[in-house]
């Protein structure tokens, strides 16, 4: 569903940030993509979503192909992937609700249903009693959780997350481990770029893929059970 | 409320100075079109009139009979670029002389025979005063058999029309000139618009929202800038007309088709303005 093959990516004045890198992550699964900082953890997200353009090889993602895809037709690639940060990225001076309300208005929703839709998710993400809330007032747990409601809305089928637990604490970092989750037991892929080995290694079920100076060093799914990845 | 209604009006109310400063530079870059309008179309009024009285003037023969004559203005109205064909004859050609040159009373006294002749003069139609026709008309009355002779103001028509080209150059290059201003103008005051929604864009493209969809709000308030600089522009014209007619001379108020062929340039304008700010930002977000 999501193939890496032999990618290269290099920014302009700068050394390469990813070196044929390949792999290839199948619908509903778990993924953690892990590395020191500067690994190039940030890059394979942005290539996923097609905010960057490989410099060699190939990205696909159901169906799309690196490619392929004109500029003009990114948008739809886009409804089928969904991604959060960090840092949130939500619309300051709006409401929870008026956050994910927005999403979906400019993604085709019909109207009628953009307030009971943005309900439902808020909802789903464990906010429904928040919804009127400002988002700039909600703790880092709570905005997370709003920017993954709106990560939702045109139901994509993999969840890309940048060190999303980055800036929370650990209550809030296991609440939104859960949720995630959560989403992925409903079929949803979920790929989340982390440098956080403690809470990676908390999660065996999820495989791991390791990156380092842009390099794929390790990937647990051909790592033979039993045997102690890491190096290679 | 429509989604693209309500953020274009969206970007007046969250800096409405902004907006507001936007539309009235416009106005006042549209308003330098408006006067060069103004002067074009009064330009042309004056040389239309001056151009009513270019004619043709073929003299008679003597010995031209009454129905020779009316053979030749019957023939001469059939041209399909003559207005009117005006006989004058020797009599009434020496009556005018007597009016026209007064002072030389003594002279006309003294005459024992008419030595003017009898003329045609001929009318041509509005938009058949060109060099071209006067010269078509000149040369199809000199092979009338009873016309002894034809004149006309070459040089005079001549000029005219060199002048009628010129000012339409002018005021053609000056007002595309200005019109150009003014989009840039309104590009500028967009690209403001477009950071202070830089955010929105962001999540926009993000969340995979097409980009015509995210250009139509913007495209919309250009369109509205540019109409609003239009009517600020008609308005600040007119005022400039009243002034000069009151205080200088009277000059005429432009024709209601140019007015509106006006507010739609300002509006279309601001479009074409805000779909180049919007495109140049999208190129740079990812
Ligand atoms: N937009 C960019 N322009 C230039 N260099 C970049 C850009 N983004 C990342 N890099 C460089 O690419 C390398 C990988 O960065 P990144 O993918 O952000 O790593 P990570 O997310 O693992 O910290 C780093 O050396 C970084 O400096
Ligand atoms: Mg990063």
């Amino acid at each position: 569903m999501i193939k890496l093959e032999k990618v290269s990516k290099e920014y302009a004045r700068r050394g390469p940030a990813l070196r044929d890198v390949s792999f290839h992550v199948r619908k509903g699964e778990f993924v953690f993509l892990t590395g020191h900082s500067g690994s190039g953890k940030s890059t394979t997200l942005r290539l996923i979503h097609l905010a960057e353009r490989p410099t060699a090889g190939e990205v696909r993602v159901s169906g799309f192909s690196s490619d392929m895809v004109k500029e003009g037709e990114i948008w739809k690639l886009r409804r089928r992937v969904g991604m959060v940060f960090q840092d949130f990225r939500l619309l300051r001076g709006r409401t929870a609700l008026e956050n994910v309300g927005f999403a979906l208005e400019v993604t085709d929703a019909r109207r009628e249903e953009v307030v009971p839709r943005a309900q439902r998710l808020l909802s789903q993400v464990g906010l429904a009693a928040k919804s009127a809330a400002l988002v700039h007032e909600l703790s880092g747990g709570e905005q997370q959780r709003v920017a993954i409601a709106r990560a939702l809305v045109t139901d994509p089928v993999v969840l890309l997350a940048d060190e999303p637990t980055g800036n929370l604490d650990d209550r809030a970092t296991r609440g939104i481990m859960e949720l995630f989750w959560d989403i992925n037991a409903l079929g949803m892929a979920v790929i989340m770029a982390t440098h956080d080995l403690d809470l990676v290694k908390s999660y065996p079920r999820a495989r791991t893929l390791e990156l380092d100076q842009g390099r794929l060093v390790y990937d647990s799914a051909t790592v033979p059970a039993g045997s102690d990845g890491g190096e290679v | 409320m429509n989604y693209v209604l309500r953020e274009a009006l969206a970007g007046f109310k969250r800096a409405p100075v902004l907006t507001g400063l936007a539309a009235a530079m416009v106005g006042l870059a549209l308003f330098v079109v408006g006067l060069f309008g103004l002067v074009t179309h009064n330009l042309q009024v004056a040389l239309s009139q001056i151009e009513s009285r270019v004619e043709v003037v073929a003299y008679l023969r003597d010995d031209a009979s009454a129905t020779d004559i009316e053979d030749a203005v019957a023939g001469l109205r059939d041209q399909p670029e003559v207005e009117s064909v005006i006989f004058v004859s020797k009599d009434s050609a020496l009556a005018r002389a007597r009016r026209d040159l007064s002072d030389f009373e003594e002279v006309f006294r003294g005459l024992e025979s008419n030595p003017l002749p009898a003329s045609l003069e001929i009318q041509l139609s509005e938009g058949n005063r060109g060099p071209e026709t006067v010269e078509l008309l000149a040369s199809i009355a000199e092979v009338i058999p009873v016309v002894e002779d034809v004149q006309y103001g070459r040089e005079w028509v001549d000029r005219l029309d060199t002048l009628r080209s010129l000012a339409g150059a002018a005021s053609a290059g000056l007002g595309l000139a200005f019109a150009l201003v003014a989009a840039l103008i309104i590009g500028t005051a967009l690209r403001i618009a477009i950071f202070a929604r830089r955010d929105e864009i962001y999540v926009m493209r993000l969340v995979g929202a097409r980009d015509a969809f995210i250009r139509r709000p913007f495209l919309l308030e250009g369109f509205l800038t540019g109409l609003a600089g239009g009517v600020v522009a008609i308005v600040l014209t007119a005022v400039a007309w009243r002034v000069v007619s009151r205080f200088l001379f009277r000059i005429e108020w432009l024709p209601a088709g140019w007015l509106l062929a006006g507010l739609l340039a300002g509006g279309i304008l601001g479009g074409l303005a805000s779909i180049q700010a919007v495109r140049r930002h999208l190129k740079e977000v990812t």
